[in-house]
């Protein structure tokens, strides 16, 4: 490797300060071992869900099976409704919670951020605070069913992620510390007014923390399956996730939602199905998006926590 | 400057007002008026009546909480599985990042990291899939293959309360890893070469430069996530308690949580009171948590603090 690689490479890394070969190479293995832990579950999923269900009954769960087979995704796409209307759903949330959350975030974040706004403080406390204290899930889930009637609504999936404390404050500090008073200050003479200053200014200069907190929103609302857990009872309104938990709790459901199961029935045929392979199927089918954004996801990810942990 | 009458702060900064009032809306629904809500653990409530028409019922709610023993293993549970996390996502992630860094190969650092960081992006629900396929009592691949292989016994997971103390907080730290050490691998990088450069040449060990160079000068990074964890010490990471354990009643003396025995009182037996009550223990003594450590932290150093 060359020179000015091997220069960027972090501390403890000046030649004289070299591990010896043995551990240099006892670490790199440890490495390629923990490596494989993380991805081994995965591939057992991924081969369960493309083996023969006979295969799988006598054998069990292997990562060679003896047997593949596709029946798992033939069922599952049999009638597929369900499965689209989930991912529909899923990313509709995602999308919509995601955009308006960073946008109610930023549009507090702002106020809170400026040393001349003399009710900054106490702003910044409102916020603080609760992340101290809570009602506890009782009362939270009655203000949400009784008082705002959101139960088995979309926006039940949304509007209670959409104000993180931590991501709020997290943007004020970045304002606070990489926007210079200078140019709101100029551009205020220039006769621009706050909402002016923020979109055109504000928001175009913070970029990097706003790409952050967007990535941890995306996954945040991608990933929930509590509050379809809590809100949701109409099938209409399941997400990708919580469609998810239903399978595994009990394929039954599947089956159920399924009209390839009625259709197979009518065809004089008894109800069997892959109902093993069928649940790694789902859960692959579930894993879908979020590990082809992975790759372009972790590599912002890791940027966004070395900024802060930098700052700390 | 002259103090302004809250009239003319309000005139001149209307447009942050405005600005704010989503954010406001939303905290007062979500955050404010639940909090007045903890009421209802003092009531006998009943949906005829609403929250405020309901009769109280002093601490009755309390003492039929402490009566059971479900009380006393909910907050066994989270403290005891909570405080675990909290030193397991200390000391793995902090040598691994260490030890990552010796790593000489940039590009092999990155994988690793990259394919550590993988798990942190499922959800729990993937997860339990995850774990459901190595421990399924009749075909995971535990029961089916390993076990066997080895000339073990196999054994019921899912029905076996002693595994779980172990399994849990392999899961949590398995999932949150990636995290955690690009957090103090980035601290880490951050440390000037010169220290190293120097304790080079007054010839101190690697491990030597470990516990004089690196760990005191990431100090304050490993207060802070460690204080943050404190301060949630007695919320329990609800998907992991709820659904790794696939709701194996059999498991639950090792594996209810406050948070999981609120959820289920609440809404699948349907005890209002009794759930608010937990709730409530729950909030209030997590709130004098993250004040104490606080306190502790700002007595050591005052820089280090969350507040």
């Amino acid at each position: 490797m060359e020179a000015a690689e091997i220069e960027k490479i972090p501390s403890g890394s000046n030649i004289k300060n070299q591990l010896s070969l043995p551990a240099s190479l006892g670490i790199n293995i440890f490495f390629i071992v923990y490596s494989l832990l993380c991805i081994v579950p995965l591939i057992l999923i991924i081969m369960v869900s493309i083996s023969d269900e006979s295969t799988v009954v006598r054998e069990g769960y292997q990562f060679i099976p003896s047997k593949f087979d596709l029946a798992a995704y033939q069922f599952l796409f049999k009638d597929a409704t369900q499965i689209f209307r989930s991912y529909g759903i899923s990313i509709f949330v995602t999308i919509v919670g995601t955009s308006l959350s960073l946008m109610i975030m930023a549009l507090y974040a702002y106020p809170i951020s400026r040393s001349d706004f003399p009710h900054a403080k106490f702003f910044t406390f409102f916020v603080f605070f609760t992340m101290l204290f809570s009602g506890g899930l009782v009362p939270w889930y009655l203000v949400y069913v009784q008082m705002l009637d959101l139960k088995d609504t979309i926006m039940a999936l949304i509007v209670p992620l959409l104000v993180a404390a931590f991501f709020v404050l997290i943007i004020r500090t970045f304002f606070q510390t990489t926007i210079p008073v200078a140019i709101l200050e100029s551009a205020k003479i220039d006769g621009a007014g706050e909402l002016t200053i923020f979109f055109k200014i504000v928001l175009p200069l913070s970029l990097p923390v706003l790409a952050t907190v967007a990535l941890f929103q995306t996954l945040t609302y991608w990933n929930d399956w509590f509050l379809s857990l809590v809100f949701i009872t109409k099938e209409s309104n399941i997400t990708v996730q919580y469609l998810m938990y239903k399978t595994m709790l009990n394929i039954q459901f599947l089956a159920n939602n399924s009209t390839a199961a009625a259709a197979i029935i009518a065809a004089g045929g008894t109800f069997k199905f892959p109902s093993e392979t069928v649940r790694m199927a789902m859960v692959v089918v579930g894993i879908g998006p979020i590990i082809f954004a992975y790759p372009f996801f972790q590599k912002y990810f890791v940027k966004g926590l070395t900024v802060g942990a930098v700052k700390g | 400057m002259k103090k302004m009458s809250q009239l003319r702060i309000f005139r001149k900064y209307w447009m942050f007002y405005l600005m704010m009032l989503p954010a406001i809306v939303l905290l007062l629904l979500n955050n404010y008026i639940p909090m007045f809500g903890i009421i209802i653990a003092f009531k006998n409530i009943n949906y005829a009546d609403g929250i405020f028409g309901s009769a109280w019922s002093g601490l009755r709610n309390f003492e039929y909480l402490f009566k059971t023993s479900d009380a006393w293993i909910i907050t066994r549970n989270t403290l005891l599985y909570n405080s675990g996390f909290i030193v397991l996502n200390l000391v793995f992630p902090l040598s691994f990042a260490i030890m990552l860094n010796e790593i000489r190969s940039r590009f092999l650092a990155k994988l690793h990291q990259t394919i550590m960081f993988l798990p942190y992006f499922l959800s729990m629900v993937v997860i339990s899939y995850l774990v459901y396929g190595f421990l399924s009592d009749q075909h995971g691949y535990l029961n089916t293959s390993l076990l066997p292989a080895l000339g073990l016994e196999q054994v019921q997971w899912y029905f076996t309360q002693e595994v779980w103390p172990y399994i849990l907080p392999i899961v949590n730290t398995w999932k949150s890893m990636g995290y955690f050490t690009v957090i103090y691998m980035a601290a880490i990088i951050g440390i000037d070469d010169e220290y190293y450069e120097a304790a080079t040449i007054d010839g101190a060990s690697k491990w030597k430069q470990m516990t004089s160079i690196t760990i005191p000068l990431i100090m304050p990074i490993i207060t802070i996530m460690t204080l943050l964890q404190i301060g949630k010490i007695f919320n329990a990471d609800f998907g992991l308690f709820f659904q790794v354990p696939r709701e194996s009643g059999v498991l639950f003396p090792v594996t209810n949580v406050i948070d999981t025995y609120v959820y289920r009182t609440f809404l699948t037996v349907g005890d209002i009171g009794l759930s608010s009550a937990a709730g409530l223990l729950q909030s209030v003594i997590g709130f004098a948590l993250v004040f104490f450590s606080n306190w502790v932290v700002r007595r050591i150093n005052k820089d280090n603090a969350l507040f």
